[in-house]
């Protein structure tokens, strides 16, 4: 078990070795200074004069959501078309049908917003070139996307008054080219060499060692897995995802994978620090972030150690922890580190079962989503912190007798209106999915019945979990739900699309308002965002907003299952 | 002012707040504050329910009496918070109407262009008409001296004992209604219509009609108006939930977890502590002209302070005897003395006081005094003194003057002395010269006496983050000087008013907030141009008009509490707010349990405080949440005390108490409560 321990430990530290000096070079690359990839610009230039882009030209925030939202427009046309017909197109040995528009639409939607949530099972679902043009395409260009907004943000949160906030092209093509595309390739070359499958040909015929003859489905899986985890997108090439052990072949490529998915999302932190030379205030969202997690993953790893009562009650010896769902060659240990962190970041990959882990683990992951910006997904982590953030500001900034300020820019009604929406939106969307699936089940249990493996406390999470993880863009599935039927398709696809764009143009917007703003330098009686005692104070606000007024939803689900099994 | 010291209750406020906290119960009122309007709803939703107990029994609603219980709570929840704002409103009412009785109903001799006197009651004097006042007559309205020159008791305002003297142009032309004439007669023209003046306004915004919300108290609102959004959902959805668990929930339990959870201690105390902040601006005799300048106060980065008076004591004192070259040290002090005898300005004063420390004594010099004759100061000759009855000429004055009388008579004007009087100004003091019949005996060196404490408040100043700032006419030598004794930050010398103005430009381009005090008329732009300008009362109707507060004690020192009092209106919405929302946890784990524990009694787990029944959980949790109220008006109209002690450690202080504490103090209460309360069930 120590060496479990020893083992989270140790991803956990590389991942922050590894994490820093990204961030430090993401600063350079974002604010244009010299960085080791600039040999790349070339690429760069030859694809904006072949778009006729001008990436040089400064763009105001509604300017920047604009693009953002054109292009991911373009994308998901680009999505349907592909998905619709690609029984028809080449790169398809195993001759896998084209999908039906309203699976089409639903696969689309949720790789387009970072998603990932999948009601298709890769292996028989797509073709190899939808997993390459549609899955990997989308998994690139909706990290990137999150990542220029984050960058926007950044930028407008200088010391000085202004309306330009760079160019939305620039940001979002240098996050392709200097940090998606190469950080998956070397993942990609880890997983080749520990026997991830790369590909174009069709299933595989093999004799196993009980004599019985399968066929291995195969395909261009390890540069789909790459970006999968690097840009925190967690569809799986498989419907098992990284439990499937072509996904996901042993310790080694768990720990690569795990570090790949946390790694972004705590660099761009760093890279807030370095970009605007405020690394204490980077510390200070690090720490939050840090011990909300910390907070999420102990009692997570507490219990998947000490296994399941219920079983042990059995007679059955649970000295390896609750290996339910969970894969031998990783152990209880990582399964639960890496439960947690594709829960708090929005990457939703998953290598073991949430719906088998104990009732507070479960709770766990559900808090992580729910709170959804302890590290968070790719770009969008830190703005969904920054929504937070700005409440933080206010209220700490008038217990201190000052109209609040944050770096030097003050908060008023505008900004408090958009984040109070923004982190409004959360709640409303989880709650009210939850409330109608519910509400829906309750009028006709014996229609719905297949809705649920597990009526009861359990079943309940199982819902709370399923709109949690669409409201978060996670992905993943507490699984034991039967999420393939109209209602869920429906339901869920309309919470995917609210719960991307609102809250990276409410936040985008909040910053593009405050750039604006006269800049008073920081004095005496201003409130320092930089220390400890501010660290909590936004700790408290995230607390006080997610947590609290997901208490009573808890409370039916996770917590009524934990007290009766224990 | 006799009120000043008054309780925070008194009874006649009480009863006229309690009768406006029913008549506040009016929704076109309450709409004005979203959460307490929700709470508003949900009383009335449990009246409908209890009232259909009456009419039909239902089981799984729960009692008759427990209904009822729970509706009187939430209607004494509502009672409290109306009661809250109403008695802010009647104090600071009570606070001006004390200023505006002074002035209320006073004979008025109104004068017209002819020069005919008619007698008019004080209320019915318009703006633009002139009237009389003579020594013993009360001023009837505020108005400007056009001519003459009195002393003015202004004690009915200001607690001043000391009268002050108004005169005819310059700056300090201004006179208060209410205020009393001690001698001479003044023509006075009326400068507002009535029901116009600051004090009236004032009045006005206290009282709720034109009382705008603040930038920040809409931006606090809105958050507000957010967790009571948040809550809405979370019990608009808890039916489903409890659907599907099969947990029925009574009306009376939604509504009360609704109501405790929604922020109404901050929502209830809102708008008396916007009330209170101006009510303790007046309280410091300062009349505010919206509720926004108290608040931007508590903002301000830079302080525009005058030297004289604020930092310095208005008067120089002497400090120092000089004689020049081959004069008698005790025959210099002798004649500085005698020409001073006669002088009631504080200067003459001090050098008696001087004198009388050399071992001079002034009352055996009184005699040289018979038949002599007084010469005043005049601004022409810019010297004084006395001529005595044997001829001798004995003259005081700035040494240019007395080096004129010196050269006029072909007396020397010797060399140390000019060393000597350049000396003294560069040490920050004041050179007075006397002489003899034109011969020059020595230079008397007047200082400015810096006010004692002034450096720590500005100490105080500076760990709030404000600059301090001074502004004197004096020259940058002095200015120097005095800013280095006084510990302000920066100062402006030889200032004429378009510095200042340049200087506040320049601060609030660097997106500075900048305060100023004033009361000339060419003070007047600058005074539009900080952003907040408070005007003496003692200073001219431009000046009045061009700031946002006056402060009717004419005390420059003023503005550093006024800093106070609008950093106390912010931290004490910012700490209950605080409070009120960390009360949360406590009530989710009162009522939580309480309305789950009957159909899953696995939820028992989670009432940690113990309480007694369901019924007795969800009563003490909205008993709770309505007592807090009134045990937290007294905080609300007080305000949380301001430390200056860094912005860190201040939210650090704060947390601790109200965040920490907020968390706490419900577990405590709501467990007390319960036990009081499940007795009875």
């Amino acid at each position: 078990m120590n060496s479990e321990l020893l083992g989270i430990i140790g991803i956990y530290l590389l991942t922050l070795v590894l994490a820093i000096p990204l961030g430090r070079y993401l600063a350079r690359v974002f604010k244009g200074e010299k960085n080791a990839l600039d040999f790349l610009a070339p690429v760069e230039n030859g694809l904006f004069r072949l778009a006729g882009i001008d990436s040089k030209r400064d763009m105001t925030w509604q300017q920047h959501m604009t693009t953002l939202l054109t292009i991911n427009l373009v994308w998901f046309l680009l999505a349907m078309v592909v998905l619709c017909t690609q029984g028809a197109l080449p790169l398809n040995p195993d001759g896998n049908p084209s999908m039906t528009p309203d699976l089409a639409f639903n696969t689309a939607i949720s790789f387009l917003v970072n998603c990932n949530l999948q009601h298709y099972s890769g292996e028989s679902g797509l073709s190899y070139l939808s997993q390459m043009v549609v899955i990997t395409f989308l998994q690139f260009v909706s990290a990137a996307t999150g990542i220029a907004a984050a960058v926007v943000v950044i930028n407008a949160l200088q010391t000085r008054t202004t309306e330009k906030l760079g160019n939305f092209y620039e940001y979002f093509v240098k996050s392709i080219t200097r940090l998606l595309l190469p950080g998956s390739l070397i993942l990609a070359l880890i997983l080749v060499f520990n026997g991830s499958p790369m590909t174009l040909q069709g299933k595989q015929q093999l004799i196993t060692v009980q004599g019985d003859s399968v066929a291995v489905s195969r395909g261009p899986v390890a540069a789909m897995v790459a970006i999968k985890e690097l840009g925190t997108n967690g569809g799986g090439f498989f419907g098992a995802n990284s439990a499937h052990p072509l996904e996901n072949p042993n310790y080694l490529t768990n720990a690569a994978e795990n570090i790949a998915l946390t790694i972004i999302p705590i660099a761009m932190v760093f890279a807030l620090g370095f970009y605007l030379k405020r690394r204490r205030l980077s510390l200070m969202i690090f720490g939050v972030m840090t011990v909300g997690f910390m907070v999420l993953l102990a009692p997570t790893v507490y219990y998947e150690m000490h296994g399941n009562p219920a079983i042990s009650h059995m007679g059955i010896d649970q000295s390896l922890g609750a290996l339910e769902g969970k894969e031998m060659r990783f152990g209880v240990v990582a399964s639960a580190y890496w439960s947690i962190t594709n829960t708090i970041i929005s990457c939703g990959s998953v290598n073991s079962m949430h719906d088998s882990f104990m009732p507070i683990s479960g709770m766990s992951q559900l808090l992580g989503m729910m709170t959804n910006a302890f590290y968070g997904g790719c770009g969008v982590g830190l703005l969904n912190f920054f929504a937070y953030l700005i409440i933080a500001v206010f209220v700490a900034g008038l217990m201190v007798g000052r109209t609040p300020e944050f770096l030097g820019k003050k908060i008023e009604a505008r900004e408090m209106k958009i984040a109070i929406i923004v982190t409004l939106l959360h709640p409303l969307l989880i709650l009210a999915g939850t409330a109608l699936a519910a509400h829906t089940y309750v009028g006709n249990p014996t229609e719905y019945a297949g809705w649920l493996a597990n009526p009861g406390y359990h079943g309940f999470s199982e819902m709370l979990y399923e709109y949690t993880s669409a409201a978060a863009n996670n992905g993943s599935g507490f699984e034991g739900l039967g999420d393939n039927t109209p209602f869920w398709n429906i339901t869920t696809g309309v919470i995917l699309l609210l719960s991307r764009y609102l809250p990276i143009i409410g936040p985008v917007a909040i910053a593009g308002l405050l750039a604006r703003k006269k800049y008073t330098p920081e004095g005496a009686g201003t409130l320092p965002a930089d220390t400890a005692t501010f660290g909590v104070m936004v700790l408290a606000v995230i607390v006080i907003i997610a947590a609290l007024a997901f208490f009573p939803a808890l409370a039916l689900g996770p917590l009524a299952e934990h007290f009766s099994l224990y | 002012m006799a009120s000043k010291s008054q309780s925070l209750f008194q009874p006649a406020l009480v009863s006229e707040a309690v009768k406006q906290a029913f008549v506040k119960l009016d929704p076109r009122i309450m709409f004005r504050n979203p959460v307490m309007f929700t709470v508003e709803i949900g009383t009335v939703v449990m009246l409908l329910v209890t009232l259909g107990l009456l009419v039909q029994p239902d089981a799984a609603q729960g009692s008759f009496g427990y209904n009822f219980t729970v509706f009187l709570v939430l209607f004494l929840t509502l009672l409290f918070a109306n009661f809250a704002e109403a008695i802010a409103e009647a104090r600071g009412k009570a606070q001006a109407e004390s200023l505006r009785k002074t002035r209320e109903e006073t004979p008025a001799r109104v004068i017209d262009d002819k020069g005919n006197v008619t007698s008019v009651s004080s209320s019915q004097l318009q703006k633009g008409q002139m009237f009389l006042v003579e020594a013993g007559e009360i001023i009837p309205t505020d108005g400007e001296i056009i001519e003459g020159l009195a002393t003015i008791d202004e004690s009915a305002i200001t607690g001043e004992s000391a009268p002050v003297i108004r005169e005819a142009g310059g700056d300090k032309s201004s006179v208060t209604g209410g205020t009393k004439v001690l001698s001479d007669r003044i023509k006075v023209v009326v400068t507002t219509a009535p029901g116009e003046s600051f004090l009236d306004k004032m009045i006005a915004l206290v009282e709720g009609a034109s009382r705008q919300k603040t930038p920040n108290e809409i931006a606090l609102t809105i958050l507000l108006a957010g967790f009571t959004l948040v809550f809405v959902i979370v019990c608009v959805t808890l039916a489903p939930f409890a659907d599907y668990s099969k947990t029925p929930i009574a009306i009376s339990a939604f509504i009360a977890l609704f109501v405790c959870l929604i922020p109404t201690t901050i929502g209830g105390l809102l708008s008396a502590i916007g009330i209170a902040g101006m009510d303790r601006a007046l309280r410091a005799n300062v009349i505010t002209k919206s509720g926004k300048a108290v608040e931007t106060a508590g903002d301000i980065d830079v302080l525009l302070l005058d030297k004289t008076g604020t930092i310095t004591i208005g008067n120089r004192k002497a400090t120092h005897f000089w004689p020049a070259p081959g004069v008698d040290e005790r025959e210099f002090i002798e004649f500085a003395a005698v020409s001073s005898l006669t002088d009631e300005t504080p200067e003459g004063k001090s050098i008696v006081e001087l004198a009388r420390e050399k071992q001079v004594d002034p009352q055996a010099l009184r005699s040289r005094l018979d038949g002599a004759e007084l010469i005043k100061f005049t601004a022409e000759t810019r010297s004084s003194g006395v001529t005595l009855a044997n001829g001798t000429r004995i003259r005081k004055g700035a040494s240019d003057a007395i080096r004129q009388l010196a050269v006029k008579a072909n007396q020397p004007y010797p060399q140390e002395v000019t060393q000597r009087t350049d000396a003294v100004a560069s040490n920050g003091g004041t050179p007075l010269v006397v002489s003899e019949n034109d011969r020059v005996l020595g230079v008397v060196e007047l200082q400015d006496i810096i006010k004692p404490g002034i450096q720590e408040r500005f100490e105080r100043l500076r760990k709030m983050g404000i600059k301090t700032v001074m502004v004197t006419g004096d020259n940058p030598l002095t200015a120097k000087f005095i800013a280095e004794k006084s510990g302000v930050d920066d100062f402006i010398a030889e200032a004429k008013p378009e510095d200042k103005m340049t200087y506040i430009r320049n601060e609030q381009q660097q997106g500075k907030l900048v305060a100023m005090m004033g009361d000339g008329t060419n003070d007047a732009p600058a005074l539009a141009q900080a952003d907040v300008g408070v005007a003496m009362n003692s200073g001219t109707q431009a000046a009045k008009e061009a700031g946002n507060m006056v402060d009717l004690d004419n005390d420059p020192t003023k503005l550093i509490e006024i800093v106070e009092i609008g950093k106390q209106l912010l931290m004490t919405r910012g700490t209950l707010t605080t409070f009120s929302i960390a009360n949360d946890v406590a009530k989710y784990f009162a009522i939580v349990p309480a309305l789950f524990m009957v159909a899953v009694p696995a939820l028992g787990a989670l009432n940690i405080m113990g309480l007694k029944s369901p019924q007795s959980a969800i009563l003490s949790a909205v008993i709770f949440n309505a007592i807090i109220i009134p045990v937290l008006v007294p905080l609300a109209l007080r305000g949380v005390a301001y430390k200056p002690i860094g912005a860190s450690a201040l939210l650090r202080r704060n947390l601790l108490i109200y965040g920490l504490g907020g968390v706490i103090v419900p577990f405590i209460g709501i467990k007390l409560i319960d036990l009081v309360v499940g007795a009875f069930l």
